[in-house]
């Protein structure tokens, strides 16, 4: 009788819990962090700068979506209840647009902390962006209580929304979140639709959608919307059951489909581009820039396991072998006087004649050198040691190239310049013909080494080197044991890595036309390695999303990305999806099975005591 | 075991330092075909540098390690494995995250890659057959025993000449101590030399021919396993008996 009953019992003392109570810890919590991160917001100037940059005309401009996503997000989650494994899940009603609104009220509150004290201090000294149009942005234009009402309460309202998002059921959830991001997104991306558009010839399109300053028009912002809620809807589970479809396939069919996936995307990577306008392409060859490099790091951190923060030198050591081959005023060419004696340099970039190919071949051969060169000394070190050498080898490369000393090969700080474009004049596709400088035949350019990279990367990862790579990054001392050459294998990684990154440098120093020091910074090193770490350690298609992800959306280090405005703001946001991804998802977005496997084994593993204690119960079972 | 004919491997008044550290001091080891030899010795006695030194992670300041008649002090680790060493590190110490497949691969590295190594996995299978149910599994997720197989597996997948255990009792409950000692003598059973390093004498004893006791660097005894098991000296200082 006793048995039977249990479950009830336990279902009663689920029902028991309070369904009306606000969970005041959390929506404080969520109030208190969303006021912070408006205030932040505001203060760091990105309210005031995108401000000028209209999403929906005439009602909404960049500017107050940057501060007031975040009480909306806040109240979201504030009444949003953790779902415990093995407890009912929290009863949804009204308490949740309740917390949802204080948790608005606080954020508003604020900021309007953050307008009053702007009001009656003078700042700017310490904080530069605490400008008066930001007060005026602040104040409406008007005075302090009617900021209070309007940040407070505005703030709140759009709290209370937040929280009434969270009483939604799942699938009405999934249609408004769909209708809000795709209208944003569209209204956003408005420099990239139109490009495309153009691209295609149908300018009337975007003509039409967009608004003659910029920003969706309010009637197309409708539209959008009603269109985002409608694919969100219809495609609601969809990645689900792909999913499931796809781990059940049998592994014949499996390799049929991932073969036709392949063709398809390398067929879009041909043709595409010559339909896609400049920008779009423009965009695209930054990204292959930096997958190349990332695919190179991608060899040296992910697969051997080796921290090194000073890749760029490489990159650099690539683009200046390629500038100083093929530059006509590369220093060395220089008369006596400094006067220009010659037309072409040494060699130019001809794929199509032998000439390109030895610059190819001399780029890899003097990576390869950078490569030992740097690799043997520091071979020996681990980990921490490691890191800190390769990022003093990295300032050392980019200094050696700025001073004076090298100055007559390297021209010091002016760097070299006049570097010809790739020799793809000649390229007829179809009947298109691209030009050196158009940015389709850069494109292309890189796209190649692109490829061969991935290959490259690829082999590499299924190779006897790839098994012994993996086995010196789990266990050094075990796998020199077990008679890995742990030294060959740590400089093969090295060497293999320069030489990818020195195809980089060559892209790179072809696609600028010209190489200076400054481009050879540590924070290449540290985008590169960010873009490695966000995609997925030790995973190519993970460097690829990491890449088009970071370098497409966001901008590489000098190089725009889709999402211009924020320029200014990049490494902000760079840190702040590091430190996202390294609490969340420490796997990266795409996530290889082993990489994923270790870190959650290691979770699980952490406490090591509780599992030696949980292994040896398991073998004493076993055993008896 | 045959005392007479050549060693397979043997260590020839083998001195080694850390820097100013004279760790190994004279050493002289012998080990046959066939054998299970033991090395005794509490901590900090020299045990450890003893297997580096034989694998080539420690280069001999003086004498010679000799491998089937070929002297092998100064070669790197590689060669050394190839030729025909390898180890089964103290706490298993498997590549967790790989698979128990990856891992017995990374035992045959060095083998040459025309060789069939069906028969080698084979054999493995054979030996423990749990092994076999467990291809796929991460080498973590087994349980302690199943992973001493692996670990052992890994090893022998090398083909070694001789087998080094370093202190296959370290840190396990008594259940799994045993069944260490059993894959032990199961392996040398199906005819591969063993060399045991171990603090628990009389375990190691339990199961191996001879025995070497090393006390800070030097041996102090050299005797069948019978022999030590009856030494007075050693039941007072390692097998933990109160003379009566």
């Amino acid at each position: 009788m006793a048995i039977v009953n249990a479950p009830e019992t336990a279902a009663s003392t689920q029902a028991a819990r309070p369904i009306t109570a606000v969970d005041w810890r959390r929506t404080v919590r969520m109030g208190l962090l969303g006021g912070l991160g408006m205030v932040f917001i505001a203060a760091i100037g990105m309210f005031e700068e995108l401000d000028g940059r209209p999403m929906i005309v005439p009602i909404l401009s960049l500017g107050y979506l940057t501060v007031f996503w975040v009480p909306f997000v806040a109240g979201y989650l504030a009444a949003k209840e953790e779902t415990l494994e093995g407890l009912a899940p929290p009863q949804k009603g009204l308490r949740d647009p309740l917390a949802g609104l204080v948790a608005g009220l606080m954020g508003g509150l604020a900021l309007w902390l953050l307008t009053a004290f702007m009001n009656a201090f003078e700042w700017r000294d310490v904080f530069l962006k605490l400008s008066p149009t930001l007060l005026e942005l602040l104040t409406f234009g008007n005075d302090l209580g009617f900021a209070f009402l309007a940040l407070v309460l505005g703030s709140g309202l759009l709290g209370m929304l937040g929280g009434a998002l969270a009483v939604l059921p799942e699938s009405g959830r999934r249609i408004v979140v769909g209708a809000i991001v795709t209208t944003f997104v569209v209204a956003i991306l408005e420099v990239i639709f139109v490009d495309i558009f153009e691209g295609i010839g149908l300018e009337a399109v975007t003509d039409l959608v967009y608004d003659i300053n910029g920003g969706l028009a309010w009637g197309s912002a409708i539209v959008v919307a009603i269109l985002g809620g409608t694919l969100a809807a219809v495609s609601a589970g969809a990645s689900e059951r792909s999913r499931t479809r796809w781990t059940a396939m049998e592994p014949a069919p499996r390799r049929t489909a991932s073969l036709a996936a392949f063709v398809i995307v390398a067929l879009l990577t041909i043709f595409l581009p010559i339909i896609l306008g400049g920008i779009v392409n423009e965009l695209l060859a930054n990204v292959g820039l930096f997958l190349l490099m990332g695919l190179g790091l991608n060899v040296v951190v992910g697969y051997a396991g080796l921290l090194d923060l000073g890749y760029v030198a490489f990159f650099a050591v690539g683009a200046y072998t390629t500038a100083v081959l093929t530059s006509p005023i590369s220093p060395t060419l220089l008369g006596e006087d400094g006067s220009v004696v010659r037309e072409e340099g040494l060699l130019t970039i001809d794929f199509f004649g032998w000439e390109g190919w030895a610059v190819l071949g001399a780029v890899l051969l003097v990576a390869a050198i950078a490569g030992i060169v740097v690799g043997t000394p520091v071979i020996r070190m681990r980990g921490d040691y490691l890191a800190i050498v390769t990022l003093g080898f990295g300032e050392i490369v980019r200094i050696l190239f700025l001073s004076d000393w090298l100055a007559p090969v390297f021209g010091g700080a002016q760097g070299v310049r006049q570097i010809p474009s790739a020799g793809v004049e000649a390229l007829d596709l179809v009947d298109l013909t691209i030009t050196g400088v158009d940015p389709r035949s850069i494109f292309y350019f890189v796209a190649v080494f692109v490829a061969i990279a991935i290959y490259v990367s690829w082999r590499l990862s299924k190779s006897r080197i790839g098994r012994a790579w993996a086995a010196m990054r789990e266990d050094e001392t075990v796998a020199e044991a077990m008679g890995i050459d742990t030294v060959r294998a740590k400089l093969l990684a090295f060497i293999i890595g320069a030489m990818l990154a020195s195809f980089g440098g060559m892209v790179f120093a072809v696609k600028v036309g010209s190489v200076f020091p400054k481009s050879f910074e540590l924070l290449v090193s540290i985008i590169v390695l960010v873009v490695v770490i966000v995609g997925g350690m030790g995973n190519i298609a993970g460097v690829i999303v990491g890449a088009l992800v970071l370098i497409g959306v966001l901008g590489g280090p000098t190089q725009p990305g889709v999402l211009q405005e924020f320029a200014e703001f990049k490494l902000l946001i760079y840190g702040a999806l590091l430190v996202y991804m390294m609490l969340q998802r420490p796997e990266g977005l795409v996530p290889s099975l082993s990489r994923s496997r270790e870190l959650h084994h290691e979770e699980m593993q952490q406490d090591a005591w509780l599992a030696s204690a949980i292994e040896e119960d398991d073998d004493e079972e076993a055993s008896i | 075991m045959s005392e007479n004919g050549q060693p397979v491997l043997e260590f020839r008044g083998v001195n080694t330092h850390y820097g100013p550290v004279h760790v190994l001091k004279d050493v002289d080891i012998e080990i046959h075909a066939g054998e299970i030899v033991c090395l005794l010795g509490g901590n900090a006695s020299g045990k450890t540098t003893t297997l580096k030194t034989i694998l080539g992670m420690v280069t001999p300041t003086s004498g010679d390690i000799v491998l089937d008649g070929e002297i092998v002090s100064g070669a790197p680790t590689s060669r050394i494995v190839s030729a025909g060493v390898s180890m089964v590190p103290e706490n298993r110490r498997l590549f967790k995250r790989m698979t128990v497949k990856e891992n017995l691969e990374i035992g045959a590295y060095l083998r040459d890659p025309n060789d069939d190594l069906d028969a080698d996995y084979e054999r493995i299978y054979e030996l423990f057959p749990r092994v076999k149910e467990r291809l796929d599994q991460k080498a973590g997720t087994l349980s302690g025993g199943e992973q001493q197989m692996v670990a052992v597996g890994r090893a022998l997948m090398a083909r070694p000449k001789v087998l080094l255990m370093d202190e296959p009792s370290m840190g396990l409950a008594p259940v799994l101590v045993q069944q260490n000692f059993d894959i032990i003598e199961t392996i040398n059973e199906a005819g591969t030399t063993v060399f045991v390093v171990e603090q628990n004498a009389k375990m190691a004893l339990s199961i191996a021919d001879r025995g070497y006791v090393l006390m800070t660097g030097r041996i102090v005894l050299a005797d069948t396993a019978e022999g030590l098991l009856a030494n007075p000296e050693m039941r007072t200082a390692y097998l933990g008996e109160v003379e009566d």
